[in-house]
């Protein structure tokens, strides 16, 4: 593998407090603080003037489908559609089918990495078997498997006794559990956030108490036991606020919210468009502002995309009919420049770290920096580059985005993982 | 003023103008409907679809009625038989209807938002019959219909809609009509069945009968939906009737002149006391006359017809 010498970036590594212009080199898929003559000399040399270099975007909270549902997405094109928007390490949740809760879909899946996977693609192992909430999974098995973490994701455990047993079995492993917050008792055929606009569209309302009990009933169990959970794609104001003072109190729970809540409101749903339909489901003007807030105290400490991928002929249905999830791999960064950089003024570096250093830091995951002696996983992007997002010619296999037909600004121009370009995609 | 719009969708989305377009061209119907021949050829060689995916007797056999009478063809899409109950989506039922020259869909489906996706997907005119929860305009302008020939102009009168509002595309689509019309709708039920949210959209919320029909021009009741519910909304329908059924000493408290309504279907004894229902005071059987008349004047409306032409003919 040629060594490679990134010229005169604007090099942004959070991690190490980074932010200078300057050149920034990888060796044997290793940053390294600078190559010796004859390696700069045979050097891949890529001109990165403008641009910036950060560390490869992380996302702990993805759908690849693979197996079983790979009309909407396999581990090659998510893969490729993560590349592309400058992630090089994902993990991905196992409600697949079968449902990841046991070593041998594990294995399956990290051989489908293995051979098609051009990022890190690291499995998560569910929490119960068959996600039904009713028995654990052989939880130490799929850690033996090479899971990063347990979760039920889109199946919240119901029970809070399985829960507890979950976590404290868990805790044994150092294994994390992430939770999807819902009280399904409470959002039973819900669509939508419950408020005025579910009032308006006829739409079953999914309120904000459902998530927030279970956001408190997590916070209650960790301080319990001691384990870590971390809590998914959150998108109400009190559930921010209870996660801020279960911090305060030294709890062992972290958050994620997900480029879209922090975007978008239910008021977007006027036109009863399926591909702004997800769960949980977007919410206030002043539930959008809490994220945001969160996100800046580090009340919430990553942004994660849920990227769910459908396929055109699962979405285009009526409102109540439509799965659930909307894409995101590929307008992440950009969404977040918009949102968090240039409306709500963090510095970059900081919109940064909330997709690098913190998210591998949540599930302790060897990534997120440029520090020497870290493996070469890089971003390169121009932070200001417009241009207009076509899902059908994304690189998902799937194309259930609301940013389709939008103009974004900030664009992937080169990603690189263990020191090899993996976009854009050599022409063989 | 012209009648530009294609498809009926929702009563939000009207002008007060349009509103009173239909209302006028639906009186002009009426008068139509009371000679010997009712039927007219305003709509000769058009086919319409009823596309019904919802149980419907009232306002499938009022539309079937109405499409009749202006010599259209009729051609009922009966759900429990057709593609959909083998895995059709509503896009490839609806293009092949559309490929079948259909010239008109009018839809009745349990999902919300269903008539505006179909509205976008085909060329042909699309009329909402009930979707879901959201809007049921043509019952709003029937309603509204019958309220004027009672009480005339609607500004500044008192109209409380009683029952299930959160379930109900009727109360939605009677409070854009009305607001839009000048009157004050006050909602009123049990506060799990009438969120505070309703103000929202321009209606008063109470849960104090006494007060919400002090003075009421209308009463409007609807249907307890109990098996859309369960037994989480309110205990029991006993409870519901002794806290917030109309009867006759609840009816005293109404303007001496006001009329009570009911979209159907009814369930006596439980929203409204059987002699109530059969009482003078009751509309409930003209909004249903009224229903093919307004029916007929949207489907003549939105097959790009003007009100003038009808109204000039009848004079």
């Amino acid at each position: 593998m040629p060594a490679l010498w990134i010229r005169n970036a604007r090099v942004i590594d959070p991690a190490s407090r980074r932010d200078s212009v300057g050149d920034l080199f990888s060796l044997d898929g290793k940053i390294v603080p600078r190559l010796s003559a004859a390696d700069r000399r045979r050097a891949r040399k890529i001109d990165a003037r403008g641009l910036v270099a950060a560390p490869g975007l992380v996302d702990i909270h993805v759908h690849f489908r693979e197996p079983g549902q790979t009309q909407k997405e396999t581990i090659a094109t998510g893969s490729r559609a993560a590349a592309a928007g400058g992630f090089t390490t994902v993990v991905c949740m196992p409600n697949t089918a079968p449902a990841a809760d046991n070593a041998g879909t594990i294995q399956f899946i990290l051989d489908a990495v293995r051979r098609d996977s051009l990022v890190k693609v690291l499995p998560t192992g569910c929490i119960t078997i068959g996600m039904k909430g009713e028995n654990l999974a052989p939880i130490g098995s799929l850690k033996r498997a090479g899971v990063v973490a347990i979760t039920d994701d889109g199946d919240c455990v119901q029970s809070n006794e399985l829960m507890r047993r979950a976590i404290e079995y868990a805790k044994m492993f150092g294994l994390p559990v992430m939770d999807h917050c819902q009280d399904q008792s409470m959002t039973e055929g819900a669509v939508m956030n419950e408020g005025n606009v579910s009032i308006r569209l006829g739409l079953r309302g999914w309120p904000n108490a459902a998530e927030d009990l279970i956001v408190s009933r997590n916070v209650i169990l960790s301080r319990y036991t001691g384990a870590h959970i971390h809590m998914q794609h959150i998108s109400s104001a009190l559930s921010v606020e209870i996660v801020r003072r279960a911090k305060a109190d030294g709890v062992c729970v972290t958050a994620e919210a997900t480029p879209h809540h922090i975007a978008l409101t239910d008021e977007a749903l006027a036109t009863y468009d399926t591909n702004f339909k997800m769960n949980p489901p977007l919410r206030t003007e002043a539930d959008r502002r809490a994220l945001i807030v969160g996100l800046r105290d580090g009340t919430l400490d990553c942004i994660s995309t849920d990227h769910a991928p459908h396929t055109d002929y699962e979405k285009d249905k009526e409102f109540d009919y439509a799965p659930n999830g909307i894409i995101g791999l590929e307008t992440a960064l950009a969404v977040v420049l918009e949102v968090l950089v240039r409306q709500s003024r963090f510095p970059l570096r900081k919109a940064l770290d909330l997709m690098t250093r913190k998210p591998a830091g949540v599930l302790g995951l060897p990534a997120g920096t440029l520090a020497s002696g870290a493996p070469a996983d890089i971003c390169i992007f121009d932070p200001d580059e417009a241009w207009t997002y076509d899902a059908k010619k994304g690189y998902s296999k799937s194309s259930n985005s609301p940013w389709n037909g939008r103009t974004l600004r900030g664009r992937v121009k080169t990603t690189i993982v263990d020191g090899r370009i993996v976009f854009p995609l050599a022409a063989s | 003023m012209t009648w530009t719009r294609r498809h009926l969708i929702t009563i939000e989305e009207l002008s007060l103008r349009e509103i009173e377009q239909v209302h006028a061209t639906a009186s002009a119907f009426k008068s139509i409907l009371k000679r010997s021949v009712k039927k007219v050829p305003a709509l000769r060689g058009k086919t319409i679809v009823n596309l019904f995916l919802e149980p419907s007797t009232r306002t499938r056999m009022a539309f079937d009625m109405a499409a009749k009478r202006l010599s259209a063809d009729v051609i009922a899409f009966d759900a429990a038989s057709s593609s959909t109950t083998k895995g059709e989506t509503l896009r490839d039922t609806a293009e092949n209807i559309q490929a079948l020259n259909a010239d008109m869909i009018v839809i009745r489906h349990s999902a919300a938002g269903s008539p505006l996706y179909l509205s976008k997907i085909l060329d042909i005119p699309v009329i909402n019959a009930g979707d879901g929860a959201h809007e049921h305009p043509t019952q709003g302008l029937l309603d509204t219909f019958t309220m004027k020939e009672h009480l005339g102009p609607l500004k500044g009168r008192k109209v409380a809609i009683l029952g299930d509002i959160l379930f109900s595309r009727v109360a939605r689509s009677n409070i854009y009509a009305l607001t839009k019309m000048g009157a004050a709708v006050t909602l009123v039920g049990p506060s799990t069945l009438v969120p505070h949210g309703f103000t929202a959209i321009g209606a008063q919320v109470s849960h104090d009968l006494k007060s919400a029909l002090a003075d009421a021009d209308v009463v409007m009741l609807l249907r307890i939906q109990h098996e859309r519910q369960g037994h989480r909304h309110f205990p029991s329908l006993g409870e519901y009737t002794s806290m917030f059924g109309l009867n006759k000493t609840r009816a005293s408290w109404l303007n001496p002149k006001a009329i009570i309504m009911h979209p159907g279907p009814i369930n006596r004894g439980v929203e409204i006391d059987s002699e109530l229902a059969d009482g003078e005071r009751s509309v409930i059987l003209e909004q249903v006359s009224n229903g093919i008349a307004v029916r007929m004047a949207v489907l003549y409306l939105c097959a790009g017809n003007q009100p003038e032409q009808v109204i000039s003919s009848t004079e």
